[in-house]
């Protein structure tokens, strides 16, 4: 009876873990990428982009452009966390392209070696309090934050946003205890849109990408945390022209456009 | 257990077909490489101090009490569902046997998703909850046991269904003649019974809470102290490229679950 049971056990133990791989499978950027894309000067074939999730609308539609101005490429996106993106680039995952939030990030890549070149800051970005739309809980500052009954989460310190939040709140002298660390600011900002927290400390551009839902607050100390982002080619692209003409577009006055108009800085 | 030992076929060890030999050879290599490469790797010396390091110690504190009450809430409700599933037949036990077994193969975060819709602070049950008694689960340290309880719970269902089904229920009948009633006899027969079956249940119940992530840092979010167990804590540390402290703590987990295994070994899996 006993072995039976067990057995059934089993049976079930192992279907989770298949299921558990297989979930887990996605999680590693695309290793699929075309080796065949010739490494030489054509601007042609596909490119993996790693790129900090706040960029996830802007560089959506940079890429659609890019592809439309260079017939015959193909610009795929991993969006995380930048600190989760730079591990993954020197823990050997294929990428052409890094774009993170913060410097700090960029360092952990160029230090181990992997940037082809000097990384370029292409745009500033400042935090603001993200809150539902409406403002229920009238939060006009930082100090509201530490407010009894007001939840607020926050991205955790290795991420460039949770960085900045932490250097914000330093600025201004508030000691906030969030509910949640969350691992990149969409995260952060999902947490508002479900309305499970009052407020989240979000980029200006996050903020705007959700303005049906959401209302971003300013706040004086924001501009004590200002994140430059810098771009770089990833030293083991296959693909290093193309990497190339994407950096160049980013850079280029209509990637600047894309990117003033979702609500970043010029550098 | 106590069964006389039956006079058994001696297995042949010498005739194995490479056909068979071969591929088993490479599936054992695949179950066990990954977890030598992870004690190889891992920093042995730097291993006291990252071992006592606060944040360690307080996600695999609060990771063993998340499961242990995760396991206490299963098999309360885990065993009378069982029971239930096993001995009445009623319409449509088909389709709560399969509703069960839905939160066994749904990836956890959809679970996790699914239990902010229902008990989020704007969900359905959640929103009930908020207003009636000013609870809010998400982001609590409950969160976390009702998180691992919805991933784990259909393990111990299973497994207490599949011995209830295996019991004799001449036993039961004979307590019945005997005057008792159905509780009494639940209680005193069923039961003693069946403890075999619920124990191992309660251990496959208690490692998959002890693993459990995706709804975990869907649902309860993660907070060092609260809501961070020791996946979240691993999987962090490795996002923050801090590749000795995910080592370490996986490998306590991996301790944690090859001590639990060996430990019931001996009394439950004696099928050899």
């Amino acid at each position: 009876m006993t072995v039976r049971l067990i057995r059934r056990g089993v049976v079930g133990v192992a279907v989770a873990a298949l299921l558990a791989l297989s979930a887990c499978g996605g999680s590693g950027g695309d290793a699929g990428s075309s080796p065949s894309a010739s490494g030489g000067t054509k601007v042609t074939g596909k490119v993996t982009v790693f790129a900090a999730a706040s960029l996830t609308e802007s560089f959506t539609t940079i890429g659609k452009d890019f592809e439309a101005a260079h017939p015959g490429t193909t610009v795929t996106f991993s969006f995380a966390g930048s600190s989760a993106l730079a591990t993954q680039i020197n823990q050997g995952a294929h990428a052409d392209v890094f774009a993170s939030a913060a410097p700090k990030n960029m360092r952990t890549v160029t230090d181990a070696g992997n940037a082809d070149g000097t990384p370029t800051t292409f745009v500033k970005n400042q935090l603001v309090i993200a809150v539902p739309k409406g403002n229920p809980k009238h939060i006009t500052g930082l100090a509201d934050l530490t407010k009894p009954g007001v939840k607020v989460a926050e991205c955790a310190p290795a991420v460039p946003c949770g960085a900045a939040a932490q250097k914000a709140l330093a600025a201004a002298g508030v000691k906030l205890t969030p509910v949640t660390l969350e691992q990149d600011v969409k995260s952060a900002l999902s947490k508002v849109k479900l309305g499970e927290v009052d407020a989240a400390l979000v980029y200006r551009t996050d903020a705007r990408s959700a303005e049906s839902t959401v209302d971003g607050v300013e706040f004086p100390e924001s501009a004590k945390a200002i994140n430059d982002y810098p771009i770089v080619v990833v030293k083991d692209s296959t693909n290093k022209a193309t990497a190339k003409a994407f950096v160049s577009y980013v850079l280029s006055d209509k990637g600047a456009a894309v990117l003033t108009a979702a609500g970043f800085q010029a550098p | 257990m106590t069964a006389t030992r039956r006079p058994r076929r001696r297995l042949g060890t010498a005739r194995a077909p490479l056909a068979l030999l071969l591929p088993a050879a490479v599936g054992l290599a695949f179950l066990v490489l990954p977890l030598v490469g992870l004690v190889v790797r891992a920093p042995w010396r730097t291993l006291p101090r990252q071992l006592t390091a606060p944040g360690a110690l307080t996600a695999l504190r609060l990771s063993l009490e998340t499961a242990t009450l995760a396991t206490v809430v299963s098999v309360a409700l885990g065993v009378p569902l069982a029971w239930l599933l096993a001995r009445v037949a009623f319409p449509g036990r088909r389709v709560v046997r399969a509703l069960i077994t839905v939160p066994l193969v749904l990836p956890p975060v959809v679970g996790g998703v699914a239990l902010l819709l229902v008990f989020g602070r704007n969900g359905l049950l959640g929103s009930w909850l908020s207003d009636a008694f000013g609870v809010s689960l998400p982001f609590t340290t409950p969160a976390v046991v009702v998180a691992e309880s919805f991933v784990a719970m259909p393990f111990l269902v299973i497994a207490v269904e599949g011995a209830l089904r295996g019991a004799d229920t001449r036993y039961e009948e004979a307590a019945a003649t005997l005057g008792a009633g159905r509780w009494t006899t639940f209680r005193r027969v069923t039961l003693p019974l069946v403890a075999p079956g619920i124990a191992a249940g309660a251990v496959l119940c208690w490692a998959r809470a002890l693993g459990e992530f995706g709804a975990t840092i869907t649902f309860a979010g993660n907070y060092p102290g609260t809501t961070q167990t020791m996946p979240l804590a691993v999987y962090l540390s490795l996002e923050q490229g801090d590749l000795d402290s995910a080592m370490v703590l996986s490998l306590v987990l991996l301790v944690v679950s090859i001590t639990i295994l060996a430990s019931l070994r001996d009394r439950w899996i004696s099928s050899s």
